[in-house]
C-alpha cells in the first residue's frame, strides 16, 4: 500500500466587526427580524449604488499588519457574477486581481512544535443573505425563504497557501487565525453565528509526488471539531477512492455532522464562470503610508510580541507565555492579575490562571471575559499567599468564595470566613499538645518506628486548625515535641 | 405660454402671472391630447402632479421659489421616483412602483419643479430609436412615421411637441444628444460624475450620465443647475464646488462673442460617414461660428473609429451584470409558471426582457466569460484609453470639438429595427464622448427635407459652462432651435 | 471568429435567459454580425496601454462606519409591497437544494 501525503489549504471568511455594512448604512447586528436590516442598497433595488465603508478597510489594514503582509497601496473591487436567490444583485462585490492584503504568515503550534503557514492573500468582500427552508410559525409551502439582513455584511476572506499536511495542522491554523482576528478586534469570532467560517481545500498525493492531487473544497466549516472530522473523513475517502482505482473530481462538498461524512453539493454542479470584472460603481481603493502608520499606532501589541515580552518580563516558560497569549483577553487578565499580586507573584499568577481559573471556566463553559473572579481579585489573593496570610490550600477556598461572590476581595473573604493562617507558635503549640494527648495510640505507633503515624498526626493537627495552620510549622513543632 | 423659455416661465410664475397649477394643467391637457399619437409618456399621474403644483404655488406665494419652482418637468422613466411606476421601458419593471427617489428627482423636487410624468424610452436605455420599449415606439413630432431617436426618445418627443417645457434624459452612448438632434432640441451630456447616478437605473455604469433635454442652451443651463452636484451615495460622483451654469450666458459679449475660441474640426467627423445634406448644415454652422469670432483648427481623433466596437463590448459587459438583479425574486416581473429556481430565472428573464436587451446581455456575458475576457473586455478598455488620449491631445489644440451629432436625420420607424449593427452605427459620433467621460451638447443646426439635424459640441472635462455658452451664442445668432413641428395645437 | 450554437446556449444559461432552439439560431446570426463589428478592435496594437475602467482617474471615497438606517419594519413593508411572493418577512423562491 502506498503512503499518502495530505495537502490542505484554508479559506476563511471572517465577518468584520463594523457597525454598518460594507457598502451601505444598514446595521450588521445579528438576530434582527428578517429583512429589517436590509435597506435599498442591500436588497439591490434598481438604481442603488455602493459606497465603501472605511471601517471595513481599516480591519483589512490591521489584519495585514498583524500577519506581516503587504498592504496594497491600490486595490480594486470586482464583481463576481452568479445567480443565487440570496445574492440580490446577481453579483457579489469582491476583490479579484488586486486584493487589499498580499502574502503574510501565521505561526501555528501543535503541542510543543511551532511552524508557520504562508498566506496568499486577504481580500474584502460582501456577504450574501441567508436561505431558510423552514421557519417556526410560517409555512413556506415547500419553498425557500430569503432573508437579506446579512447581505452586505463585510467579510475578509483570508486564503492560505496549500501549506498544511494534516487535519491537526489545519485546525491549529484555524485556531491561531481565530485567536488573531479576535486579538486585533476585527472579528468577534462567533462561529455559531457564522462570524468565522472556514472552507478547506483538501487533496492527497502519493508521498514524493511533486504535483498536487485534485482537490475538493469542504464548504462552511463552522467549528474546529467539525473541521477535524470533515477533513479526516474527506482524506480517508479520497485515499480509499484512489486505492480502489478511482479518481477524484474537483468538487464542492458539504460536511454533514450527523453522519460525519462529506457529500458533493447539488446546487453548485453547474460549471462556474464568474465573469469577474472591475466594478464600475466603485473606484480603486487607495491606501497611503500615513493611513497604514496611523492604524498601526492604534493596534494592540501582537500575540507573538506579547508572548516574548511576558516570557522575558515575568520569567515564564515559552510554553506558559504562549498559553497566556491565546487571546488578548487572557493576556490582559494575566497582566492585570500580576499588577495586583506584585511582580514576585507572576509565576503563581500564571499557574492560577492556566490551571485553576481555566479549569473552572471550562467546567462552566465560560469565556475569560465572563469570569466571576476578576484579575484584581485573583491577584490580591495571590498576594496573600505570598505574604503567608493564607496557604495554597486555603487559597482554593478563597477562590471558591470569590467565584461565588461571597465577598469583594480576598482580604474581605479571609476576614469574614476566618481563614487567616495561624502563625502564632504558642497558640499552635497548645493545639499540638492537645492532638498528642488525644491520639496516644498514634504517638505510640510513631515511637515504634511507623513513619506513617507521623503523617496521620500532621493530618490531625491540620484538621484541628481547620487548615489554617502553616503545614511546615506544624511539621516542625510535631518533630520537636515527639523528640 | 408653450413657447416660453424656462427663464420666462420662472419669471411669470414668480410674478404670479400664471400659477403652477395652471401651467401644470396646461401641459397635462396637452399630454392628454397628443400623447395617444406620440406615445411619449409611459406614466402620467395628474393628481400627483397637481399636488406638487399646489405645493409649488404655496412656496411661490411665500416668496421662497427658485428659478424652477412650479415648472413642470418630464422625467425619463429610468429615474426612480417614489410612489411612481418606474419601468425603464421594460416589461421586467412594468409593475415596479419605486419606494425611493433618485438623486435627480429629489433635486428637482427640492427646487420646487413639478414632476409632469415619466417618459418613454428604449428598454433599459438600450437603443437609438425608442423602438425597443415594452410600451411601444415613440413617434417623432416632426414626422410621425419616423423615430425620435433614443434612448431618451420619449423625453425628446415630449419637449419637441411642447408636451413639457423641458425634460431629463440619460446618455450612455448618445441617448440625450441623438434624440435632441432628431427632434430639434438642445441636449447635454455632462462630464461623467457631475450628476449623481443614484436612483438612475443602470445600463452601463461607467458610461451613464444624466442630463437635460430642452429647447435651448439657456434652458439646459438652468436645468443643469438643478441636476448637478455632489452626492455621497454615488461613489463616482465628483466632489466639486457648486457651479452656476448660467453664469457665462448673460454677459453682453459684443459682436464677436466667441473671439479667441478655438474650435477643433476632427477629420474623422468630416469624412464620408454622414449624409452630405447633414454635413452641409454642419459646415454652415462652422461658418456661423467663424462669424462669431471663433477660429477653427483641423484636428484628428484617430482612435474614434474604434469607439463603436469598444462600446459594444464595454456597455453590454456592464449591462449583463447590472441587469442580473432583475431575477423575479424581490421585485419586478416573475414568470407565472416555472418548474424550479433556474426555470423561474430563465423564464422570468426571457419573458421580462425584450430582444435587444437580451441580445446585449448575451454579448456582455460572452465577452466577460472565461477565455474571452482579455481579447474583448481588456482590449476594449485599452482602446477606451486610446480614445480618451486622443481627446486629451486634441484639447491641447482647441477649446471645443465640433461635428455632427448623428450621421443622418430621423430614420423611419422599423427602418433599422431588424439590423442591430446599422442601428449601432447611428451612434458613431456620440459614443466616443461617453468612453472618454467628456461633456457634450447637441444643438439644432438646420433641416433636411423638413427634418432637423444636430450639431455636436464636445468640451474638455468640466467645461459645461463654456460649452453652454458656445451653444448659446450660436442660438442668439440663429433661429433653428426656435422652429417647431407643425400641427401642435 | 464566429460563435457556435453551443456557445449561444451556454451564454444564455449563464445569463439565466431561457432560449429556444429557433431563437438561438436567430441570435447566433445577429451576434456574429455584431462580433464582426467588434473584431475591428483586434487589429489594434494596444501593448503597454493601461486599461481604462472608469471615466475619471479618481480614488474611491469612503463612508464613515456609521449606521444610517436600521431595524425598519415599515421600510420592509414598503419594499416587499412590490415583491412577487413573500411570507413572514421573507422573500419566497422555489426550494433551493444545496
Amino acid at each position: 500500500m502506498k503512503a499518502w501525503e495530505v495537502v490542505i489549504g484554508i479559506e476563511t471568511h471572517a465577518q468584520l466587526s463594523t457597525q454598518a455594512k460594507i457598502f451601505s448604512g444598514s446595521a450588521t447586528a445579528f438576530g434582527a427580524a428578517p429583512n429589517v436590516q436590509a435597506n435599498a442598497v442591500d436588497i439591490a433595488l434598481p438604481g442603488v449604488l455602493p459606497v465603501l465603508n472605511k471601517g471595513a478597510v481599516e480591519c483589512a489594514i490591521k489584519f495585514g499588519l498583524a500577519v506581516g503582509a503587504k498592504i496594497a497601496p491600490r486595490s480594486v473591487f470586482a464583481r463576481k457574477n452568479y445567480f443565487y436567490p440570496d445574492l440580490p444583485k446577481g453579483y457579489q462585490i469582491s476583490q479579484y486581481e488586486l486584493p487589499v492584503v498580499l502574502g503574510g504568515q501565521l505561526a501555528i503550534s501543535l503541542g510543543e512544535t511551532e511552524r508557520t503557514v504562508n498566506l496568499t492573500r486577504a481580500h474584502l468582500e460582501e456577504d450574501a443573505g441567508k436561505s431558510l427552508h423552514e421557519c417556526p410559525g410560517a409555512n413556506f409551502h415547500g419553498r425557500t425563504g430569503i432573508d437579506l439582513n446579512r447581505a452586505g455584511t463585510p467579510l475578509l476572506e483570508i486564503v492560505t497557501e496549500p501549506d498544511m499536511r494534516s487535519s491537526a495542522e489545519a485546525v491549529a491554523y484555524a485556531r491561531a487565525l481565530h485567536a488573531l482576528v479576535r486579538w486585533i478586534g476585527i472579528c468577534d469570532g462567533n462561529m455559531q453565528e457564522g462570524s468565522f467560517r472556514c472552507d478547506a481545500n483538501v487533496s492527497v498525493r502519493p508521498v514524493g509526488q511533486a504535483e498536487f492531487g485534485t482537490r475538493r473544497e469542504i464548504k462552511n466549516l463552522n467549528s474546529f471539531r467539525f473541521m477535524q472530522q470533515a477533513i479526516d473523513y474527506e482524506v480517508q475517502w479520497q485515499i480509499a477512492t484512489l486505492e480502489d482505482g478511482g479518481s477524484i473530481e474537483q468538487a464542492t462538498v458539504l460536511f454533514d455532522p450527523q453522519s460525519g461524512e462529506t457529500r458533493a453539493m447539488r446546487s453548485k454542479e453547474d460549471a462556474h464562470d464568474y465573469r469577474y470584472f472591475p466594478d464600475p460603481d466603485l473606484l480603486p481603493l487607495l491606501i497611503d503610508r500615513q493611513w497604514v502608520d496611523e492604524t498601526a499606532a492604534r493596534m494592540p501589541e501582537l500575540p507573538a510580541a506579547r508572548r516574548d515580552r511576558l516570557a522575558a518580563e515575568y520569567g515564564l516558560s515559552a510554553y506558559d507565555a504562549r498559553l497566556l497569549t491565546a487571546s488578548l483577553e487572557l493576556a490582559t487578565y494575566y497582566e492585570a492579575a500580576v499588577a495586583a499580586a506584585g511582580k514576585s507573584g507572576a509565576k503563581a499568577c500564571a499557574n492560577w490562571v492556566m490551571v485553576d481559573l481555566t479549569a473552572r471556566l471550562n467546567k462552566e463553559d465560560r469565556e475569560i471575559g465572563q469570569s466571576p473572579v476578576s484579575a484584581e481579585q485573583l491577584g490580591g489573593m495571590i498576594a496573600r499567599i505570598a505574604d503567608g496570610t493564607i496557604s495554597t490550600n486555603i487559597a482554593r477556598k478563597v477562590f471558591d468564595a470569590l467565584w461565588n461572590r461571597e465577598g469583594d476581595s480576598a482580604d474581605e473573604i479571609i476576614t469574614s470566613h476566618g481563614l487567616q493562617q495561624i502563625t502564632d507558635s504558642s497558640e499552635l503549640e497548645a493545639l499540638i499538645e492537645e492532638v498528642l494527648a488525644t491520639n496516644a495510640t498514634m504517638v505510640a505507633e510513631f515511637r515504634t518506628g511507623k513513619e506513617k503515624a507521623f503523617n496521620a498526626l500532621v493530618g490531625q493537627a491540620m484538621k484541628a486548625t481547620r487548615g489554617k495552620a502553616n503545614p511546615q510549622q506544624v511539621n516542625a513543632l510535631l518533630r520537636k515535641k515527639l523528640g | 405660454m408653450i413657447e416660453h423659455s424656462l427663464q420666462a416661465l420662472g419669471t411669470a410664475l414668480a410674478a404670479r402671472e400664471v400659477s403652477s397649477v395652471e401651467l401644470t394643467r396646461l401641459y397635462l391637457d396637452r399630454v392628454a391630447q397628443h400623447n395617444p399619437q406620440l406615445n411619449a409618456f409611459i406614466t402620467v399621474d395628474e393628481a400627483a402632479s397637481l399636488a406638487q403644483a399646489r405645493a409649488a404655488d404655496a412656496r411661490l406665494a411665500r416668496g421662497e421659489g427658485g428659478p424652477l419652482t412650479g415648472i413642470p418637468i418630464a422625467h425619463k422613466d429610468i429615474f426612480c421616483a417614489k410612489g411612481w411606476l418606474t419601468t425603464c421601458g421594460s416589461k421586467m419593471l412594468s409593475n415596479f412602483v419605486s419606494p425611493y427617489d433618485a438623486a435627480v428627482i429629489a433635486r428637482f423636487t427640492a427646487a420646487g419643479a413639478v414632476l409632469l410624468g415619466k417618459t418613454n424610452m428604449d428598454e433599459f436605455a438600450m437603443g437609438s430609436s425608442n423602438e425597443t420599449s415594452f410600451y411601444g415606439p415613440v413617434k417623432n413630432p416632426w414626422d410621425a412615421a419616423r423615430v425620435p431617436g433614443g434612448s431618451s426618445g420619449g423625453s425628446a418627443a415630449a419637449v419637441a411637441a411642447r408636451l413639457a417645457p423641458a425634460a431629463t434624459g440619460t446618455d450612455t452612448g448618445g441617448s440625450i444628444r441623438q434624440p435632441a438632434a432628431l427632434c430639434n432640441l438642445t441636449g447635454m451630456k455632462p462630464t461623467y460624475g457631475v450628476v449623481s447616478r443614484f436612483g438612475m437605473i443602470a445600463f452601463a455604469s461607467s458610461l451613464d450620465q444624466a442630463g437635460p433635454l430642452a429647447r435651448s442652451a439657456a434652458d439646459c443651463a438652468l436645468l443643469l443647475n438643478a441636476m448637478a452636484g455632489f452626492d455621497e451615495r454615488d461613489s463616482t460622483s465628483l466632489e466639486r464646488a457648486p457651479e452656476d451654469y448660467c453664469r457665462e450666458l448673460a454677459a453682453d459679449a459684443g459682436p464677436l462673442p466667441l473671439a479667441g475660441l478655438k474650435i477643433g474640426l476632427p477629420a474623422e467627423f468630416f469624412g464620408s460617414g454622414s449624409s452630405p445634406e447633414v454635413m452641409q448644415l454642419v459646415e454652415a454652422a462652422v461658418a456661423e461660428y467663424r462669424k462669431l469670432g471663433a477660429q477653427t483648427v483641423a484636428i484628428s481623433l484617430p482612435s474614434m473609429q474604434l469607439s463603436v466596437a469598444a462600446y459594444y463590448v464595454i456597455a453590454p459587459a456592464e449591462a449583463s451584470s447590472n441587469l442580473a438583479r432583475f431575477d423575479g425574486v424581490r421585485y419586478g416581473y416573475r414568470a407565472p409558471q416555472y418548474d424550479d429556481l433556474n426555470d423561474m430565472y430563465g423564464k422570468s428573464r426571457a419573458q421580462g426582457f425584450g430582444a435587444e436587451v437580451k441580445r446585449r446581455i448575451l454579448i456582455g456575458t460572452y465577452v466577460l466569460s472565461h477565455g474571452y475576457y482579455d481579447a474583448y473586455y481588456l482590449q476594449a478598455q485599452r482602446i477606451r484609453r486610446l480614445i480618451a488620449n486622443d481627446f486629451a491631445k486634441a484639447f491641447e489644440q482647441c477649446d471645443v470639438i465640433l461635428g455632427p451629432t448623428s450621421p443622418s436625420t430621423a430614420f423611419r420607424l422599423g427602418e433599422k429595427a431588424a439590423d442591430p449593427v446599422q442601428m449601432y452605427l447611428s451612434d458613431i459620433y456620440t459614443i466616443a464622448v461617453n468612453l472618454a467621460g467628456l461633456p457634450a451638447i447637441s444643438i439644432p443646426c438646420g433641416f433636411v427635407d423638413g427634418l432637423p439635424a444636430g450639431l455636436q459640441l464636445i468640451g474638455n472635462y468640466f467645461a459645461e459652462s463654456g460649452l453652454l455658452n458656445v451653444a448659446h451664442r450660436y442660438q442668439l445668432a440663429s433661429e433653428w432651435h426656435l422652429q417647431q413641428p407643425a400641427g401642435l395645437v | 471568429m464566429s460563435l457556435t450554437i453551443d456557445q449561444v446556449h451556454r451564454v444564455a444559461h449563464l445569463a439565466r435567459i431561457e432560449i429556444s432552439d429557433s431563437e438561438a439560431d436567430r441570435t447566433l446570426g445577429q451576434l456574429n454580425e455584431i462580433f464582426a463589428l467588434i473584431e475591428e478592435m483586434q487589429a489594434v496594437d494596444t501593448q503597454g496601454v493601461e486599461p481604462m475602467a472608469h471615466a475619471q482617474d479618481v480614488a474611491q471615497r469612503l463612508r464613515a462606519d456609521r449606521v444610517t438606517e436600521s431595524g425598519q419594519t415599515d421600510q420592509r413593508t414598503a419594499f416587499q409591497s412590490v415583491a412577487p411572493e413573500t411570507e413572514a418577512g421573507l422573500y419566497l423562491v422555489p426550494r433551493v437544494i444545496e
